[in-house]
């Protein structure tokens, strides 16, 4: 695999002075799903923008294909294709001749029964002949997607894709990304939900505040970021830990009667046989006993916690 | 050149265009009506003729050249101003596209409608008066000249306009007195020496007065300093035009 999309120190301000990018670099591979995750105002939608031609970056530079986004425009944005994440659309023109549009500016000819697969993909062919005004939230989002896939892109940007989208549309984004991805293009998505990343994506990028804290493989970003729990629920309220147990940095319940004990599941040693031959040595009675892997959710919020520590 | 994005541009305009004829001809077709009725009639009744020229037919350049100049400027400002408004406007700065294509595309669509309604016009007038053209090759010349300069102009308010309000202030507090004291209802020969220069640098002049040699073979001013004037201008938005796309002004952030 080859990078399509190399990032170099993209840096942006924009004209009030706010800096909302602060050098991103990242190679985005070809035929990979690349899920940005990152809180509002992280500069998500900003670096989409620059490298589709919306926002002119301030440093850094970029190419789609070997080709420069300024320098080459032409070449890099035509393998490109954008769903933005706010729905502007056309209101008083039919669905199929909004989506006949991108394809023809995207300096594509004609193809009638593309189209028809790519509405039909999205569940909009019986919608072809309705006003865009016409529609609903969730289908003009699929619209817009229509209009991204028009020109056949090799690139696909999705900024939010499924926000305001139902649990069983959500389904079939998902499978329909899953079969651009089988059929090699390339696809960046951003979004809050970060099951839908979990689900999704090969990689996971992590931006907050103009920063990329972290790109990783999903399932290496899980293991290695995989933090386990070990819940001790006690037979009686523990007024306060005894010094013996001062060690393993456990955190007690208000009630006193729950001690977690959080560790690395992947580490030599997890310290949890030494940590229960003390709890049995202090004389405390358990009565349960769990354990609970952390989410993507729970290793996100860390990140991003860990990054605005930092700075 | 991305030929069939400046063509789905056009289309698409036009398609616009096309859904809404019927109301984009009625006013300018009425508002025209009620010029002859009160110029021709009215005035015309006392001013007998102008050079030689019936006050009626002198009139008509005119009236078609203000129509002419109003549609180009509306068209084209909102023509682009909506995009941005909706935020479509995305789409045409992600596509693999110059400002030449957009422009064309645009501009072009705007002059078109602005041209169709012109010539509804000119057709309108014959019902009131005797026309007879004398270059009947310059006056279209002059009439798509006027349109695409203008719809020019037009496509950079609408970029530069902010709101509604603005969209529609140079059209109404610029280019109407323009045209009203460019000479569509009178010659400038007719006025006081010290307003004749005034009005030499009323660019509208020598649109009107050009236009109106292509239909009596005479004019105000030469008919060659007409079309420098237009070319100057046109040479003018085309720079002003290809700057906002450089620069991203008012469309880039
Ligand atoms: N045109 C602009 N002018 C000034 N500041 C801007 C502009 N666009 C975005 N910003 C600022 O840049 C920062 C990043 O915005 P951006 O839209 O990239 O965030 P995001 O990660 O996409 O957030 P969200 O998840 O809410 O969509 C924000 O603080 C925003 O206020
Ligand atoms: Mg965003």
């Amino acid at each position: 695999m080859s990078a399509i999309i190399s990032i170099r120190d993209l840096a942006k301000t924009y004209g009030d002075g706010f800096t909302a990018l602060k050098g991103v670099s990242l190679d985005i591979e070809e035929g990979e799903i690349l899920a940005l995750l990152g809180p509002n105002g992280a500069g998500k939608t900003t670096l989409i923008s620059i490298i589709c031609g919306l926002v002119t970056p301030s440093a850094g530079s970029v190419t789609v294909g070997g080709h420069d986004i300024l320098t080459g425009y032409r070449a890099a944005r035509a393998m490109i294709g954008l769903v933005p994440q706010e729905i502007t659309i056309e209101p008083f023109e039919q669905v199929i001749n909004t989506v006949r549009f991108s394809r023809g500016l995207f300096g594509k000819g004609s193809d009638e029964a593309h189209i028809e697969r790519v509405l039909r993909a999205l569940s909009l062919w019986d919608k072809r002949k309705s006003k865009n005004q016409a529609l609903s939230g969730g289908m003009k989002r699929r619209v817009l997607i229509a209009k991204a896939l028009s020109h056949e892109p090799r690139v696909l940007f999705l900024d939010e894709p499924t926000a305001g989208v139902d649990v069983t549309l959500r389904r079939e984004m998902w499978e329909l990304v899953r079969q651009l991805r089988s059929e090699g293009v390339t696809i960046i998505l951003t979004t809050h939900y970060i099951e839908e990343a979990e689900e999704m994506a090969d990689r996971i990028g992590v931006i907050d505040h103009g920063r990329l804290l972290l790109v990783e493989e999903k399932a290496r970003l899980l293991h290695q970021l995989g933090r386990k729990e070990l819940l001790l629920e006690l037979t009686e309220p523990l007024p306060e830990l005894p010094s013996s147990l001062a060690e393993f940095a456990l955190q007690r319940s208000e009630d006193g009667l729950h001690l977690t004990y959080e560790f690395d599941a992947h580490a030599e040693r997890t310290g949890m046989t030494r940590l229960l031959g003390a709890v049995a040595e202090a004389g405390l009675q358990l009565k349960d006993l769990t354990t609970r892997q952390s989410s993507l959710e729970d290793v996100f919020l860390k990140l991003v916690a860990d990054g605005r520590d930092e700075t | 050149m991305n030929w069939q994005a400046i063509l789905s541009i056009y289309r698409f305009e036009m398609n616009r265009t096309f859904r809404t004829l019927a109301q984009s001809v009625v006013s300018p077709v009425l508002s025209t009506s009620l010029y002859f009725v009160v110029f021709g009639t009215a005035i015309g009744a006392r001013i007998d003729t102008v050079d030689n020229i019936p006050y009626g037919a002198f009139i008509v350049p005119g009236l078609v050249m203000l129509t002419l100049l109003q549609q180009s400027i509306t068209n084209a400002s909102f023509g682009i101003y909506f995009p941005k408004f909706i935020g479509t406007i995305y789409e045409l700065l992600s596509a693999p596209i110059s400002f030449i294509e957009v422009v064309i595309g645009y501009v072009g669509a705007a002059a078109t409608k602005a041209l169709m309604i012109a010539v509804i016009i000119l057709a309108t007038s014959t019902l009131f008066v005797d026309l007879t053209i004398a270059h009947p090759v310059w006056m279209v010349a002059f009439l798509v000249l006027t349109a695409v300069s203008f719809a020019l102009l037009g496509f950079i308010i609408g970029i530069w306009a902010g709101n509604f309000e603005q969209l529609q202030l140079i059209p109404l507090l610029v280019v109407t007195p323009l045209v009203f004291l460019g000479g569509a209802f009178y010659s400038i020969t007719m006025l006081p020496p010290a307003w004749q220069a005034v009005s030499l640098f009323n660019p509208v002049v020598y649109l009107i007065s050009g236009f109106r040699w292509s239909f009596f073979g005479m004019a105000d001013v030469p008919v060659g300093i007409s079309l420098a004037a237009i070319a100057l201008f046109l040479t003018a938005c085309l720079a002003a035009i290809w700057w906002i796309f450089r620069t991203g002004w008012r469309i880039k952030p």
